[in-house]
């Protein structure tokens, strides 16, 4: 029987078959789409109903774009090109409006002969910013980033160049008044007279130093009133300077909210408030209306600069209530451990909180300085041309280019974007650089 | 740091503040230069161009006080105000003139402590609509969706009118022209309403003007006029009669091409008195005699200025209507010179 059986098998196969190949179903793009977009009833409504969407907008956006014109010197030439080649009655977008004006959206009425000065303020602004943001790089070049705030002021305001280095000068001698008074009169005496010294130089000092020098030795570049200013070298001039101020700023309030004398605490607490409680336009309007009732007539207290003091103490406030939650987020051992080292409070800020509680912040720091530089184009309100809209209108209000939209909004808000993407990657790669966690 | 200086500033600036002068001439004088508030950009009346310059209508005004008062047209600081800022700016002493197309209201005028110096030109509400609604008449258009910017005296105007007309419309509320025309033209409302001259402005730019009509009807008077502060009454003076002198001299064919002409005297004693040849005109006001002139000079008389930003030959192409002189069936009469 046996046998038998065994002999009825006439062939017995003693290789493996090859894999047969997965049913098409599931597999490659067929099954992600079958697993990811129509795994079932809901999911397939959802996903017809999104592409049916994507599919609306890009039919009304792609031929649009396609059909751009880069060559013209009005809308209705724009028009008319796109007519002729486009036949009747299609739309296209007119970029010629950016060739023609570009300028005017990167510059402002920034004289059109020293376009290269803040060209070059840009350029060495991102040499001052290398070795700040890049560690790896020599550190003597830190040096250059000290100095670049008046070199950039003088590169885009120019007129005589005793103003900035005068105003250095107030920082110098804030420094020696520390160092001088520190083994006479110690640290609180000193501290003061670090504060004191500079902000009596600049208010009664600075001014006619700066004419004595120029009298003697007449150094100066021709000066660009900031009316002239505009677009995106105002809104850097606003956003880089906000941020470059707000951060120390808002470090110091951060520690003197949590600080346990009454007074210093107070101040903080009440000017962290007081600013994060009122919307940054109403600090805008300040600074451009309300201010010039106080000012004597006849001063000239720059717009810019009352709107940087302004947007500085706003971002300032946020940036303070950043860090103090970095601050809150480290472990009291670590308070403990620096005491514990006989270090003095400005020592173990230094070397130990702060590292730790900046290195927490970062995220909400940088999303911080996005919104700030974002927020510039809100001083439209007080009338300084922003590049969003105060430019934008301005070229709109030519005959030429009247009844253009979309095109120099698009423009302006692509170059927003660049700018505030790479900030945010560099904040992931700091945090990443930074990475510590005790795996 | 940066908070104690601003602060110190702050008191330090509070009391100085009780030495203002009320003198605006004489501070325009000293400084060099007139501090003109005018519209961020508007059209036919205050826009920059390529390279920064500004001009218009309204510029034009800003340009003939500065050749007035400092001899030079082009001694402004052009202060770009939006509608929120452009009355404090004024009250504030940031500005010394506000040319930017404001109606003269009797609340402006007296509640507000300006002083407006004339009116530069008659304008007045209209709506446009689209030619296959088939309106002819502001009348037809009850429960209709209006486009409307918002904080001006045209969105109350517009309620006044539908009000008094017994009918409803929906409003849709717009921040500028320009988003203006891009909601008309997208179709979210029925009608647009602001400034005849705007509306011209907007239909010229539509790639197919025809297919829009600018309706018959007039809802408002908006005379538009450059204004000071209150209780400068000299300063005031001036600003009025730099304008009448624009007015003045077009009625009597002065233009800038025979201004310098026409100064050396003529037939004419009005003549003569305006361009400072005969009596002693300029001197009443703390000018010189021959301001008249230099304002002349500069843009050219009321009619060259109109002709030139938006009139019929530009592509705005604003007929003169109401802003022709009184001989010509129009508003603009200026008082003698005398």
């Amino acid at each position: 029987m046996s046998n038998s059986q065994a002999n009825s098998a006439v062939y017995v196969r003693d290789a493996m078959l090859p894999a047969e190949h997965p049913p098409a179903m599931e597999t490659g793009i067929i099954k992600w789409l079958r697993e990811n977009l129509f795994s079932g009833p809901l999911n397939t409504i959802l996903t017809l109903v999104g592409l049916v969407a994507i599919y609306s907008v890009l039919s009304g956006i792609l031929p649009w774009l396609f059909r751009s014109v880069w060559v013209a010197n009005s809308l209705g030439e724009c028009r008319s090109i796109i007519t002729a080649t486009f036949g009747e009655g299609a739309t296209g977008a007119c970029w010629a409006v950016i060739r023609e004006r570009w300028t005017q959206f990167i510059f402002g009425f920034y004289p059109s002969h020293l376009y290269w000065r803040p060209v070059l303020a840009f350029l060495l602004l991102l040499a001052a910013l290398a070795p700040v943001l890049f560690t790896h790089l020599p550190r003597k070049s830190l040096w250059f980033s000290i100095l670049y705030p008046a070199l950039g002021f003088w590169l885009l305001w120019g007129g005589t160049i005793w103003i900035p280095v005068v105003a250095m000068a107030g920082f110098a001698l804030g420094w020696l008044a520390l160092r001088v008074l520190q083994p006479i009169g110690g640290t609180i005496l000193a501290t003061i007279a670090a504060v004191v010294v500079p902000i009596l130089w600049w208010l009664l000092l600075a001014g006619p130093v700066a004419q004595q020098l120029q009298a003697i030795l007449p150094i100066g570049i021709e000066a660009v009133r900031s009316d002239k200013f505009g677009g995106f070298v105002l809104a850097f001039t606003i956003g880089i300077t906000g941020i470059a101020f707000s951060l120390p700023m808002g470090i110091i309030l951060a520690l003197g909210r949590r600080s346990d004398m009454l007074l210093v605490k107070a101040l903080c607490v009440g000017f962290i408030e007081f600013i994060r409680g009122v919307p940054l336009i109403t600090l805008l309007f300040t600074a451009s209306l309300l201010l010039n009732y106080f000012l004597p007539p006849g001063t000239n207290f720059d717009i810019i600069l009352r709107v940087i003091i302004m947007v500085t103490l706003f971002s300032a406030a946020y940036i303070a209530e950043v860090i103090r939650g970095g601050l809150a987020a480290l472990p009291r051992g670590q308070y403990e451990a620096a005491d514990a080292l006989g270090l003095d409070y400005w020592k173990a800020q230094r070397l130990i909180i702060m590292p730790q509680a900046l290195k927490i912040s970062i995220p909400g720091i940088v999303s911080s300085f996005i919104g700030l530089f974002k927020d510039t184009t809100l001083v439209i309100f007080v009338g300084l041309l922003d590049p969003l809209k105060g430019i934008t209108d301005a070229v709109r209000a030519s005959i030429e280019w009247k009844g253009i939209y979309w095109e120099p909004y698009i423009f302006v808000g692509g170059i927003f974007f660049l700018i505030c993407f790479s900030m945010s990657r560099y904040s992931m790669y700091l945090e990443r650089k930074l990475q510590r966690e005790h795996r | 740091m940066k908070k104690s200086v601003f602060l110190g500033t702050l008191a330090a600036s509070a009391l100085l503040a009780g030495y203002a002068s009320a003198a605006t001439l004489d501070d325009v004088k000293a400084r060099g230069e007139l501090f003109c508030g005018v519209n961020t950009a508007l059209t036919g009346f205050a826009q920059p161009d390529a390279s920064g310059n500004w001009q218009g209508f309204d510029v034009a005004i800003c340009k003939a006080v500065a050749a007035a008062v400092l001899g030079d047209a082009s001694k402004v600081k052009y202060v770009p105000t939006t509608t929120e800022t452009r009355f404090t700016a004024l009250a504030s002493g940031e500005v010394d003139l506000l040319a930017r197309n404001t109606t003269w209201t009797y609340s402006r005028d007296a509640d507000l402590k300006f002083t407006f110096t004339g009116v530069n030109y008659y304008d007045g509400q209209g709506f446009m609509v689209r030619k296959d609604l088939g309106v002819s008449s502001a009348k037809e258009l009850d429960g209709a969706t209006v486009c409307i910017q918002t904080g001006t005296t045209t969105e109350l105007n517009l309620a006044d009118y539908f009000k008094a007309n017994n009918m409803t419309y929906q409003p849709v509320p717009i921040q500028t022209n320009a988003e203006g025309e891009q909601q008309y033209l997208a179709g979210a409302c029925d009608a647009y309403t602001t400034d005849a001259s705007g509306l011209a402005a907007t239909r010229a730019i539509f790639a197919d003007p025809e297919n829009h009509i600018i309706l018959p009807e007039i809802i408002s008077k908006e005379p538009l006029g450059p204004l000071v502060r209150h209780g400068d009454d000299q300063w005031a003076d001036i600003n009025r009669w730099v304008l009448n002198a624009l007015v003045a001299a077009e009625e009597y064919g002065v233009t800038s091409a025979n201004v310098e002409e026409l100064s050396k005297g003529t037939q004419n004693p009005e003549i003569n008195r305006l361009l400072g040849t005969e009596g002693d005109l300029g001197a009443m006001m703390g000018l010189d005699n021959e301001w008249a002139k230099r304002v002349i000079a500069a843009n050219g008389n009321y009619g060259e200025i109109f002709a030139a930003n938006i009139g019929e030959a530009t592509p705005i192409g604003l007929a003169r209507g109401l802003n022709a002189q009184w001989t010509q069936g129009g508003l603009l009469y200026a008082p003698p010179f005398r």
